[in-house]
């Protein structure tokens, strides 16, 4: 279970954190008295958990919900949030002693005041809780409830001592940090994302145990932030899931950062002396010895589906995938949905939000809406970032789909080269011989704006030759995307329509 | 500028480029069990694969005149009966196991050494020579007689099947320390060779899903206005083809996208040049006739900076194109490796280099690589010091496959070449 910040006194640290608190776990709130039996009771409030609440009860629903820690969850405590926001002060850091690359002057003195970035992430964390806080749920007309949730029947649950019951029930109780099994970290001591964002002192080197999404974009803010940083990473590219030139492209960034990079490697014990923590790694037949002042771990992300008593409640779950859905988000108890990360296995907060709505919908209004159905695309925050939608050519080729891939170089991008930020490429997918776009991976400075216009294509059946007759504000790094559409276009200038175009223009 | 009175013309060009880089595997060569040194280099061990290319030079040699056929035959036997009575245990200071080989050997005992990886690429590379030495070997004399016999025991002992993964594709080597390393061949590389020769075994062979696997791994790009399989670094175009002639054969996924490994090749070979036209990065002097991006030598880790912006500088590196490393980096002999593929640019590459910077082409032999935007020991910026053995190999086997189509004929009646590349759902052409 993940530390309860609350009851164990870890914040408030200061006025932002007070103000966040206010927001998402009032110190003193008072649990409602329970009406007679909700439309729907929501188990979590984190994004699938509000949005959900927030749709039902716009839509008349009598609703409550129901959190045992913080309102918003981990995306907007101890995830995308405060990540993104630290992200960005270590981008401008990066910036500043890069700025020659610009014309500009190098900086005379880059310190890092490592409290005050925190400070600032703190600060924009408390004005981003306004949106998810108790009182904007009142207001909705939602009864909230802080507690541990535990089903007593099939269709009631009990909250400190209160019994909430239901037509409908919706579990979007979240996900937490898998802690890996390496002897002696326990003891050592070890930071997750549901502990970093409470640092105030920047730890002088950290090791990053873990190349996925989170730790790669923490190894690299860390770095930039003036943490001598190391990441080990069990396999031989970071972001497994993603395309290998995307991967190579964050290794070569973390590479020019100054990143210490251990692929291949296994973190196998850890021992404390004096104030440092010795972890032994090993790649292949080479075995190595770091001292590190701090150790992040991020190897996953396992479901919270202990403690709710779902036995009584008739709904199966696996400690591993988490509750049991069907395609309609339907656990195997017919009045119980679930939704986010207790469920899904893309682990991502607008994933959350879509599927809490399609929850909200079947749920509520015999709506037979499909998960599957969903295009989802993600993020990587590195620099450049790392962005996908759809399917991925080796995913096609093995649906023996026939695929092609149109590619664009970021450094052949006019607007990627003003702002000095040439590196990755727009590569999109589609079915061979046609211009339906099966899926995209970008990479660049920001690739997570970019890939939208990709997934509205897809969403909307939009193929290439379509895009390619969109104006694109000129210059701008998306045009990227419009060089793909128009190097598809030219491809369809057969040479017998090349022929037939000569002959037209010379008659 | 190189003295050239009266420029030679490309036949004579090509013989000097070609015998110059041969006479590498007479000088590297220690006689007595047939290993060639990886470079020139003090201390420099042995390279399996560069022994593979050197047991395909020497029928090039013969057929050159520049060595008598006696002479190579006996090199090729001295070689064969080296690795076939190499020590093959677990120990970790064996030659090989399970019929493979460590990367790089003792070039005097022929024991493993730097703890290299027992490497199943670059023992498929050393097959690669033995089976060509295996075709062109076919007179009835006693030495002959044995190279054909060791050369079908070398290939029949390589125990293809120990070296896959659990999903049928094959490993990239195995250490006694640690067993297995943890990668595996994916995406269209250099292992070409090692799939052709594992499925073309017949004791111990490769499954047709390995192979399909693999190929699901496939990239198939539109880059710079033109379609082709994607790989970086030139020499992935180009290894596997030196041995296997891929004019108008096609695979399944060659057949579905209307082209050939050949024309891939090709096609690869001019977006090179494209993108040093292009030249993303600034890099000194590269252009029309100055590009190649291989696994080739460098100037060694550091930094560079450009206008302000700074670059990573790379020693013996994979560099690739469009997404690099590029670190200014220039490789003549993956330029020379293309001429079947592309002679109108890759020949006129070769030329441009030879005149702009000779010192990179010293007695017509070329230099692993070049760096004119970092100052270093050259006339002309940085010069890869020496000469490495697969840069002379496949300037060998890629000039005469451009002259004759020696190597491509000689494999093309290797039994286990036609095999590999059947059950790799290879049709059409010459098989």
């Amino acid at each position: 279970m993940p530390p309860d910040k609350y009851s164990s006194g870890t914040i408030p640290h200061d006025d932002h954190d007070r103000e966040l608190l206010d927001n998402v776990h009032p110190p003193t709130w008072r649990n409602p008295q329970p009406a007679d039996k909700y439309t729907l009771v929501v188990l979590g409030a984190g994004t699938a958990g509000l949005v959900a609440a927030h749709a039902a009860a716009a839509l008349g629903a009598k609703v409550a919900i129901i959190e045992r820690n913080l309102l918003g969850g981990d995306s907007l405590n101890v995830g995308c949030v405060p990540s993104k926001t630290i992200i960005r002060t270590a981008r401008l850091y990066a910036e500043m002693r890069n700025a020659e690359n610009y014309g500009a002057q190098v900086p005379g003195d880059i310190r890092v005041d490592f409290p005050a970035v925190m400070e600032r992430m703190r600060r924009v964390r408390a004005r981003i809780s306004r949106n998810d806080s108790a009182r904007r749920l009142i207001s909705a007309g939602v009864d909230v409830y802080f507690g541990e949730a535990r089903f007593t029947g099939p269709n009631a649950v009990a909250v400190e001592g209160k019994t909430l019951r239901f037509k409908k029930a919706l579990i979007a109780t979240g996900a937490r940090s898998v802690t890996p099994s390496v002897p002696g970290l326990v003891e050592a001591g070890y930071l997750t994302n549901e502990n970093v964002f409470d640092l105030t002192d920047r730890p002088p080197c950290l090791l990053v145990i873990g190349g996925g999404p989170l730790g790669c974009e923490l190894a690299q803010a860390f770095c930039r932030l003036g943490s001598k940083t190391i990441i080990a990473h069990d396999e031989p590219l970071f972001l497994p899931k993603e395309e290998r030139d995307a991967a190579q492209l964050v290794s070569d960034a973390f590479a020019r950062d100054g990143i210490e990079i251990r692929l291949n490697t296994t973190a196998v014990n850890v021992r404390v002396e004096g104030k440092q923590k010795l972890v032994d790694l090993v790649n292949d037949d080479n075995k190595s010895t770091v001292a590190v002042d701090e150790i992040l771990t991020e190897i996953g992300r396992a479901p919270n589906v202990e403690g709710l008593n779902l036995e009584a409640a008739g709904v199966e779950y696996d400690a591993h995938i988490g509750i049991r859905v069907n395609d309609f988000l339907q656990t195997t108890n017919s009045r119980i949905y679930a939704a986010g990360d207790a469920c899904l296995e893309h682990k991502f907060t607008h994933t959350a939000d879509a599927s809490a709505r399609i929850a909200v919908q079947n749920a509520l209004f015999l709506g037979r809406k499909k998960l599957s159905a969903l295009t989802i695309p993600w993020c990587t925050y590195t620099d450049p970032e790392v962005a996908h939608v759809g399917l991925y050519a080796r995913q096609a080729r093995e649906k023996d789909i026939p695929v092609k891939t149109f590619t664009v170089p970021m450094h052949d991008v006019d607007r990627a080269i003003a702002d000095g930020e040439e590196e990755g490429f727009v590569k999109i997918h589609v079915r061979e011989s046609t211009d339906k776009i099966l899926g995209a991976t970008v990479v660049a400075r920001h690739a997570g704006e970019m890939i939208n216009e990709i997934s509205l294509a897809i969403v909307s059946g939009i193929g290439l030759s379509t895009l390619a007759r969109v104006i694109h504000a000129y210059p701008t790094q998306a045009g990227a995307i419009k060089m793909a559409a128009d190097a598809y276009n030219r491809t369809r200038l057969t040479p017998a329509r090349k022929w037939l175009s000569t002959r037209w223009l010379r008659w | 500028m190189a003295e050239l009175p009266h420029p030679l013309s490309d036949e004579a060009f090509l013989d000097k480029l070609q015998q110059s880089a041969f006479d590498y595997f007479l000088e590297a060569a220690n006689p007595a069990n047939g290993l060639i040194a990886d470079t020139t280099r003090d201390h420099a061990p042995a390279s399996i694969a560069v022994v593979g290319f050197a047991l395909s030079a020497y029928p090039v040699g013969v057929e050159r005149g520049w060595m008598p056929r006696v002479d190579a035959a006996e090199r090729t036997l001295v070689t064969l009966r080296f690795f076939w009575n190499s020590d093959q245990t677990e120990r970790p200071e064996a030659t090989g196991y399970k019929g493979f080989y460590y990367h790089f050997l003792d070039l005097k005992s022929g024991a493993r050494v730097w703890r290299s990886e027992l490497s199943i690429v670059d023992s498929a590379l050393l097959l690669a020579g033995v089976l060509t030495a295996r075709s062109y070997f076919t007179e009835n004399t006693q030495n002959e007689t044995e190279i054909r016999e060791l050369a079908d025991a070398l290939y029949r002992r390589a125990d293809w099947q120990w070296a896959r993964t659990g999903k049928g594709t094959v490993c990239h080597g195995w250490k006694p320390e640690c067993g297995f390393l943890n990668y595996e061949w994916q995406g269209y590389n250099e292992a070409f060779i090692v799939y052709v020769l594992g499925l073309g075994s017949p004791t111990h062979p490769l499954s047709e899903s390995g192979y399909r696997a693999w190929t699901a791994t496939y990239q198939w790009e539109h880059l710079y206005g033109c379609d082709f399989l994607y790989a970086g670094p030139l020499f992935i175009h180009q290894f596997s083809h030196a041995w296997i002639d891929f004019r108008g054969i096609q695979d399944r996924f060659m057949r579905e996208k209307r082209s050939d490994y050949f024309e891939n090749s090709r096609r690869a070979t001019y977006i090179q040049r494209e993108y040093a036209l292009r030249n993303p990065h600034g890099f000194k002097d590269y252009g029309e006739n100055c590009w190649g991006l291989t696994a080739d030598d460098g100037p060694g880790a550091g930094t560079l900076s450009i206008a302000g912006r700074e670059h990573r500088v790379f020693a013996y590196a994979a560099r690739g194109v469009p997404y690099g490393p590029d670190d200014g980096t220039i490789s003549g002999p993956a330029a020379l490796g293309s001429l079947p593929f592309a002679p109108e640019i890759a020949l006129p590459a070769v030329r441009h280099l030879y005149e702009r910077y000779p010192e990179a082409a010293r007695n017509y032999r070329l230099a692993s690589s070049f760096n004119p935007t970092l100052s270093g020991s050259g006339p002309h910026g940085w010069l890869s010091e020496g000469y490495f053995g697969l840069d002379q190999g496949i300037v060998v086997l890629m000039i005469e496959n451009y002259r004759s189509q020696l190597i491509w004929r000689l494999m093309r009646r290797c039994p286990p070449i036609g095999a590999g590349l059947r059950r790799a759902g290879f049709r059409g052409g010459w098989l």
